[in-house]
């Protein structure tokens, strides 16, 4: 079986403005985002045959899709032969994993993704309009199994993942800091990421309680902003400006129920599936790796994550993260290193996308993890949602 | 019992039906396969271990164990009293069968992993809200 993901390369990255309450057009900010990243592949918008992103124009959640293929299309006049835009997909990166699909089977050359959001723009007025309480709305569909119990936000549901994990291996709530704590000693180093002060364990430990067992800085910061990735076939890459990152392998598997409440082993998540599907796919082992961008919109996913990706045994996640030193830039497995969602925005599983490649240019300033790393692994997304992405530099 | 919180309700559909009005005569019920037995949620038009078609409402027990739980101190909704404990439990008939709720009667330190509890309706509007005590209590 060919592993046609290998014929798929990362050209270009780009990322708008990204800030808290910009109140910018959030089409403006993706036509940024985009536009960036044509340019740094050294391409032009004609270029552009393909385009993919997630979770395509849903208005359901404030400020969760600052725009669909249609708006992009229109705005840049991009004649395509290949495109897709929605949310039932193997997480934020299942709309990459797509473009890789696409360009693999000939479909399209240079494929134009996209996320963006403008949540901290939009949930100003909360997360649940005021107008709903009281207005005769009623929950639909997943939701309706959920808000009725005040059971409003995926804080709780993977809050409940978190404590069944705590309750059968153990995990502490030091632990689980050191995906906070990292992640802003990261940010600290990141110009664009949101919050950059240093943060201690007491500052930690003194935050507000969300969701048990989730404080205020286990749960990510929205922001708005975007973020867009070019996937060529990578015989199309080899002349471009760039040094093309080729996609080694990418897990995309879901084998549980898709649902938050409803999986069956409530100490992980649909991660556990598509962790080692990426591992079926390629001779290159966790060790391989030299730097690892997984998905923190609560700490714990991306502890999940490392379990998922063999990085550490089931379980063993709080030791594998104690002390933070084997997380750390200088450390082991590099973790995180832009800052992640928790402490440079909530781009929505993109941004671990585009600081994998940053990583792999050198290119990360500050934050460059030394050693010049060759290989990283981004993963995005928690709950039902799960998709994940082994990049080598060539 | 202070004031009621302040619930946002399901929409009631044919197919969840007997679920969130079975509060109205203290039973919670559920779909079950009457060829395997199996007892089915979210409502579905078919059951997914044998795919038959051959479905019927059944009432259980309503003894359930808290699964995993989190207490939520995050006011999401507004008016709603703070702090409240979101569960998921498993109805003691078939492992698996679960649902999310809330644990009452009980103070949030209290509730742990594997506690036994029971449920009671909470009228709200037109549906009863299956919650969960704990069995002592």
């Amino acid at each position: 079986m060919e592993i046609l993901e290998r014929r798929a390369a990362v050209t270009g990255i780009g990322q708008s403005e990204i800030g808290r309450r910009l109140g910018r057009d959030p089409l403006e900010l993706t036509l940024d985002s985009c536009l960036a990243a044509i340019e740094d592949a050294g391409l032009e918008r004609k270029d552009i045959d393909g385009v993919s992103t997630y979770p395509g124009n849903l208005t359901a959640a404030p400020g969760f899709s600052g725009a669909g293929v249609i708006e992009v299309q229109d705005a840049l006049r991009l004649k395509l032969n290949w495109y897709t835009g929605g949310p039932e997909l193997p997480g934020q990166l299942g709309s990459v994993i797509n473009a890789c699909m696409a360009v693999a089977c000939g479909l399209a050359t240079h494929v134009l993704c996209f996320r963006s959001v403008f949540e901290s723009s939009a949930q100003q007025r909360g997360v649940i309009p005021k107008g709903r309480a009281g207005s005769g709305y009623r929950a639909d569909g997943f939701m309706a199994w959920t808000l009725p119990f005040g059971a409003a936000s995926a804080a709780n549901w993977i809050a409940m993942v978190a404590q069944r994990h705590f309750h059968e291996f153990g995990t502490t709530r030091e632990q689980l800091a050191q995906i906070a704590l990292n992640a802003r000693k990261n940010a600290g180093r990141n110009p664009k990421a949101i919050y950059r002060d240093p943060m201690t364990i007491e500052d930690y430990f003194a935050a507000r309680m969300i969701t048990t067992p989730f404080c205020l800085y286990d749960c990510d910061v929205p922001v708005d902003g975007s973020t867009a990735i070019i996937v060529s076939r990578l015989d199309a890459a080899r002349e471009l400006r760039r040094k093309p990152l080729r996609v080694e392998a990418v897990g995309s598997a879901i084998h549980g129920r898709p649902s938050w409440d409803q999986w069956d082993d409530l100490t992980t998540m649909a991660l556990r599936d598509a962790g080692p599907m990426l591992w079926s796919r390629t001779d290159m082992r966790p060790a391989d790796v030299d730097v690892a961008e997984l998905y923190d919109g609560f700490s714990f996913i991306a502890m999940a994550w490392l379990e998922a990706l063999g990085f550490c045994g089931k379980g063993e996640s709080g030791a594998y993260v104690e002390g933070g030193k084997r997380i750390a830039l200088d450390g082991e497995l590099p973790l995180n290193t832009n800052g992640g969602q928790l402490s440079a925005g909530r781009l929505h599983g993109y941004g671990f996308l585009h600081e994998a490649c940053v990583q792999l240019w050198g290119e990360g300033g500050e934050r460059q993890v030394p050693g010049s790393p060759e290989v990283a692994v981004a993963a995005a997304g928690g709950g039902p949602l799960g998709g994940c992405m082994l990049l080598t530099r060539l | 019992m202070t004031e009621k919180p302040f619930r946002i309700l399901p929409r009631v559909t044919p197919q969840n039906e007997h679920f969130w009005k079975g509060g109205a005569d203290g039973e919670l019920r559920f779909l079950r396969c009457q060829a395997c037995k199996h007892y089915i949620h979210p409502p579905s038009p078919l059951c997914p271990e044998c795919l038959g078609k051959n479905l019927a409402v059944e009432t259980v027990s309503g003894r359930a164990h808290v699964l995993s739980y989190t207490v939520n101190h995050q006011p999401w909704i507004p008016g709603v009293p703070l702090p409240y404990t979101i569960a998921i439990v498993e109805i003691i008939e078939q492992k698996g069968l679960r649902l999310m709720t809330n644990i009452v009667d009980c103070e949030p330190d209290a509730v742990q992993i594997g506690m036994p509890v029971c449920v009671r309706f909470e009228q709200a509007g037109d549906v009863y809200l299956p919650l969960f005590a704990p069995e002592t209590a």
